[in-house]
């Protein structure tokens, strides 16, 4: 093995970013690296490339133990990166920037023709013939990223690690790259590819690994994989036996309609849009990653204005301008990235949960203290939130934790409709299925939920009926017994949306 | 709690004042003379008032994670507004709201460009702070406008129950908003706003209108001590009132512990930077010193402050003693075996 | 040029007032800005200067930049003007701007401050003398306290600059003369009334409450009129329980010495253009080159000088 990985572990305040991964990189082979947001893959490379340094396990180059302290020792090592941004500086020539810094040198001075002609001998390995004096900029970003490449290759030279490298280029211009990297291959390289384009993953690469939540989940060979196996490792296939039953005695209850969302939508960000919220009902929002769950979420809780569409209750129009009148309205939303959108983290644990009750209230109608005190003990006590004291800094808390203290945040102002955005993500098992009784009990006290997840298994078990949304666009409703894994992954991979039932596509 | 909280200001003080007291003994001395308290701590209070009411603005806006460098300017323009009322025969308590008035809509400009905008603060600010001075010598015409009215003076060189009328404005001002930070939920608030502008909004919290609110009681605040400063020298000098205050306001607000970062806030403690500031200022000026040495003096005393006050030097502070408690029971421990 | 000078020889025979010799000329002025209300003082007395003279004034204010003052030097040459009077804003930088006027043989006078050309350059400089100012406030006080012991406290300028010190010096070397006369304390006030009267709070505090002080020289008026109100305060009578000695004469100077409250100032005029407009009169008339410095008188006015006249003729001005 070229580069092998054993147990690598890596955790950050509050998370465990990478739990126990193993990964491993052949000479001669390109190797995908595929997960959802926040399943550890950044985190893999960064550890890789010496912007992390691991907390465990070992890293072996050519069977040697490594521990690069920053990407210059890594380069040193044998380990270059491409990002998807092109990491060179366009006001500099091609020569210049191929050069950078291990010019060739003539009496102390840069020696301009041996860096010319060393450079077009580089660029002729990739069968590209350039004008080396030209500033970069004025090339196409494919033939930059190409640049990149040959760069990253000549000062590193035995792994190169491409990160989202064609996210920004067009089918003939993936071709040009692609066989830049098929011709590294055959040179012995070892490639490791990060994107979230299932077909290039199939057509460049010869072995994925799939991480999930920090962990590994599968290394196999592309060829014995197919699209749909591929997306249930990403999203997950199995959960705990516990959730499983919870979801398993749900009968296709009827609910009275609460809330309807007409059109909404917002240009470049989400197709419009209809929605049905049913008093006591979960609905599941599915899809992958980029498909628009999120921000349907943010136009219907005013945190994008909606540019079309309108929403109304059994009383009339709602205006969804501002998070404020979206509270106004009854709803709340706890946001995906806890960290920066949800706590206030150098604000204690009493602050943060009556926070949202207090806005609502005014500044000039303070809560009383024992009301707050009695407030955060009560939560506290029943969302089990693990803490030494209510007035701790909730930055201090663990991810799940903090979770909870922002849903206690939320059930304090009793809200009629509240949206989830992977309530789950980056939390240790035991809470995660804490959260999932949690939602079951709001629905059975009348509260309605939205539910945002990349765990299918995590929607099937509380949802009532899942949207599927593909390419910011809602393409299925699953209601009933279709709210099963297979189905949803089947909307998802484009597959069985000429169903009649579940093609009412919006 | 609250002891706990100001009490590397209060010995930083207590401090100041004994190291005064060495270079000019008669420090302390307070007498009482046709009704009014004499000594050179009534004026430090009296002094201290500009940058002490600045301090209490500025505390707000830096809890929320901005600046405000144009309350020096703005004190400028209050200055004036105030003086060219009472010079155009408008009477005092016309004079008094417009210059409070042009306070307010100075902290409203700045709130708005940072809180709906979105300009940094630094650069906001700034705006105010480099344009303000040429209005101010708008009103005033490039000269000093003097004036003759002993109830506008009053707030200068009056007193009330023997304190100068501008240490009661000061103390008033730091009491009212200090209560009202902390028996409102304003204080809380404001800090969620400094620390997660973006979370707090998504909590329902109305980021936007705290923000200009904190810039235009930072403005109300620089409005009063230009108040201050024009009845004072009974006349308003556009060129120099307020002239680099905006940075002593600062230098209190952060002297007081107050993070620039944003978030937890205390005025009281903002209030006994401005006063140190001030017993600084006063110190060096009854020490006789030349002049040549003001600043290397100011700057040397507010360094060691900071210096001991950093959270670095304290945490190595306490690792030092547990170190030397550990040692010295192991000698124990030792002995007794 | 020529012509000129002959046609101003004749006019001078024929009316033979100096007045109508400067007739129809035309002088551009590089003023800085108007950054004091003395600054606004020159310029308005420049311009009443040139009207009474009937000389055509071209104003220009600089806004405090070099480069503003250039360009309107460069423009006055263009349009052929017969002088140039030039308040610099910096002492450097004005050897080629300065050549250019040599080339077009147009006179410049430099008012108020100096440069660091060669004084080939041009016609004169006017300008005070700082440290004149500073020993005609001190020979008023040496003959106000006759042999009294004095103690005497000093505010100074801002700390460092040429103002401060000139003015200090001179007022030190007539008292060195004088064993009962003493500075005891010596401050900044950075020029500003606020800190005037900062600073003399300090000084009264320190001195027994003011009863050990027998004098105050301030750099500037405005020092001096901040400290009258800290001597008040403080309950002592300005102007007699302690002396007071200022330099400038602005006009809230004058209205203090008006009420007693204080005793003299050193004029530092801002009718520079009187006598520039004088060497350039006389310059055209015959070609009579001046002295390369012309020192302002520095008059020193105390309250027998009728200050409340002087206070009225100033005011106007735009102090």
């Amino acid at each position: 093995m070229l580069l092998s990985i054993r147990s690598l572990t890596k955790t950050f305040p509050g998370t465990l970013a990478l739990d126990g991964v193993d990964f491993d990189l052949a000479t001669g082979e390109v190797h995908a690296l595929l997960g959802e947001n926040g399943a550890g893959k950044s985190t893999l490379i960064k550890c890789l490339t010496g912007a992390y340094h691991r907390d465990g396990g070992t890293v072996a180059l050519d069977g040697a133990e490594i521990a690069p302290r920053s990407t210059v020792e890594a380069q040193e090592l044998g380990i270059g990166t491409v990002y998807q941004e092109v990491n060179l500086l366009p006001n500099l020539t091609v020569a210049q920037n191929l050069m950078f810094g291990r010019e060739p040198r003539r009496f102390g001075l840069i020696n301009t023709r041996a860096m010319r002609a060393e450079a077009r001998e580089m660029l002729r390995q990739y069968g590209l013939e350039l004008d080396v004096d030209r500033d970069l900029g004025n090339y196409s970003v494919a033939i930059q990223q190409i640049i990149a490449i040959a760069r990253a290759v000549a000062l590193s030279g035995k792994v190169l690690i491409l990160d989202e490298p064609t996210a920004s280029l067009d089918a003939r211009e993936v071709e040009m790259v692609f066989d830049v990297v098929r011709g590294l291959r055959e040179r012995g390289l070892g490639i490791v590819f990060v994107s979230h384009f299932l077909d290039q993953v199939f057509e460049l690469t010869d072995r994925v690994t799939v991480l999930r939540n920090g962990r590994k989940i599968v290394t196999e060979r592309t060829a014995d994989l197919d699209r749909m196996s591929l997306i249930e490792h990403m999203l997950g296939r199995a959960l705990e036996e516990e959730v499983e039953q919870q979801g398993a005695g749900k009968a296709a209850a009827t609910h009275p309609d609460l809330l309807h969302f007409e059109g909404v939508g917002r240009h470049g960000v989400i197709e419009p849009f209809d929605l049905t919220i049913g008093q006591g009902e979960v609905v599941g929002l599915a899809g992958l990653l980029g498909s628009g769950r999120t921000e349907s979420a943010e136009l219907i809780f005013g945190v994008r204005p909606a540019q079309t569409g309108s929403a109304r209750d059994e009383k009339g129009a709602l205006d969804l301008k501002s998070p404020r009148a979206a509270i106004a309205a009854g709803f709340g939303f706890a946001p995906e990235d806890r960290k920066t959108d949800g706590i206030v983290a150098d604000l204690s644990i009493r602050e943060n949960i009556v926070l949202g009750l207090q806005a609502q209230r005014g500044w000039a109608r303070p809560i009383p203290r024992a009301e707050q005190n009695r407030l955060a003990e009560d939560y506290i006590r029943r969302l089990d939130i693990r803490t030494s004291g209510r007035e701790k800094p909730v930055g201090d808390l663990s991810g799940g934790n903090q979770q909870k203290v922002v849903l206690a945040r939320w059930l304090a102002m009793n809200p009629r409709f509240l949206i989830l955005d992977e309530p789950t993500r980056g939390i240790d098992v035991g809470a995660h299925a804490e959260i999932l009784r949690l939602i079951h009990d709001l629905t059975g006290a009348g509260m309605s939920v939205l539910v945002i997840s990349s765990e299918i298994e995590e929607l099937v078990a509380v949802s009532d009926r899942v949207i599927v949304l593909r390419d910011r666009r809602h393409v299925a409703e699953l209601r009933g017994e279709r709210v099963a894994p297979d189905a949803i992954m089947r909307a998802i991979a484009r597959d069985g949306t000429g169903d009649g039932e579940t093609a009412r596509c919006c | 709690m609250l002891l706990k909280r100001i009490a590397p200001q209060l010995i930083a003080l207590a401090a100041l004042v004994l190291l005064v007291t060495l270079v000019y003994p008669g420090f302390l001395d307070i007498s009482f003379n046709d009704g009014r308290l004499v000594g050179p701590v009534v004026d430090v209070l009296k002094r201290g008032a500009p940058v002490a009411l600045l301090a209490v603005g500025m505390t707000l806006v830096i809890a929320t994670r901005g600046i405000d460098l144009s309350v020096g300017t703005t004190m400028a323009i209050c200055g004036a507004v105030a003086a060219w009322a009472i010079a155009s025969g408008w009477g005092l308590a016309p004079a008094l709201l417009l210059a409070l008035a042009a306070g307010g809509i100075a902290g409203l400009w700045n709130g708005l460009l940072v809180a709906v905008v979105g300009i940094q603060p630094f650069v906001a600010t700034l705006i105010l702070m480099t344009m303000g001075r040429g209005i101010a010598q708008l009103i005033t015409e490039g000269r000093i406008l003097t004036f003759n009215h002993p109830g506008f003076a009053f707030f200068g060189s009056g007193t009330i129950l023997g304190l100068p009328v501008p240490a009661w404005l000061w103390l008033l001002t730091g009491a009212g908003v200090a209560l009202l930070m902390r028996r409102s939920a304003l204080g809380m608030l404001i800090e969620a706003t400094g620390i997660n502008r973006r979370a707090s909004a998504l909590a329902g919290v109305n980021a936007t209108v705290l923000l200009i609110a904190v810039y235009v009681a930072s403005g109300l605040c620089a409005a009063l001590a230009g108040i201050v400063v024009t009845a004072d020298i009974r006349g308003a000098d556009a060129n120099n009132s307020g002239l680099w205050l905006e940075l002593d306001a600062i230098l209190a607000v952060v002297i007081g512990g107050n993070s620039l970062l944003g978030g937890r806030f205390s005025i009281l403690a903002a209030l006994l930077g401005a006063l140190i500031i001030q017993t600084i200022d006063t110190g060096i000026l009854l020490a006789g010193f030349p002049s040549e040495y003001n600043l290397v003096i100011k700057a040397a005393l507010v360094l060691v402050i900071l210096v001991l006050q950093s959270p670095r030097i304290a945490a190595e502070w306490r690792i030092w003693r547990k170190s030397q408690r550990a040692s010295r029971e192991a000698l124990a421990e030792r002995s007794r075996t | 040029m020529k012509t000129r000078t002959l046609l101003g020889t004749t006019a001078a025979l024929m009316i033979s007032t100096t007045a109508a010799m400067a007739e129809g000329e035309t002088v551009g002025f590089a003023q800085i800005g108007s950054e004091s209300g003395w600054r606004a003082a020159e310029t308005a007395l420049t311009k009443q200067q040139a009207e009474e003279r009937g000389i055509d004034l071209r104003f220009s204010d600089a806004q405090q930049k070099q480069e503003n003052q250039i360009a309107a030097i460069r423009s006055f040459i263009a349009q052929g003007i017969d002088a140039i009077l030039l308040a610099p804003v910096v002492a450097t930088g004005w050897d080629s701007v300065l050549e250019e006027a040599q080339e077009a043989e147009i006179p410049v006078v430099l008012l108020d401050r100096q440069v660091d050309s060669s004084d080939e350059l041009y016609l004169t400089a006017v300008g005070s003398n700082l440290v004149h100012e500073g020993e005609v406030a001190g020979e008023w006080l040496v003959n106000a306290v006759g042999d009294q012991e004095c103690r005497i406290v000093e505010l100074q300028g801002t700390t460092g600059s040429t103002p401060a010190i000139d003015r200090k010096t001179g007022f030190e070397n007539v008292i060195a003369g004088h064993d009962n006369m003493e500075i005891v304390r010596s401050q900044t006030g950075d020029f500003t009334r606020a800190q005037g009267k900062e600073v003399m709070e300090s000084f009264l505090q320190a001195e027994n409450g003011g009863k050990d002080i027998c004098a105050l020289y301030a750099h500037n008026d405005d020092m001096a009129v901040g400290a009258i109100q800290a001597i008040r305060e403080a309950g002592l009578a300005p102007g007699k329980d302690i002396l007071i000695v200022s330099i400038d004469g602005v006009p809230d100077i004058f209205k203090a010495m008006a009420d007693g409250e204080a005793n003299a100032t050193v004029e530092l005029t801002p009718n520079m253009a009187g006598p520039a407009f004088d060497a350039l009169e006389a310059y055209w008339a015959d070609g009579t080159a001046p002295e390369k410095f012309i020192q302002t008188e520095s008059r020193l006015f105390t309250q027998d000088d009728d200050p409340m006249g002087e206070y009225e003729t100033r005011k106007g001005l735009g102090y």
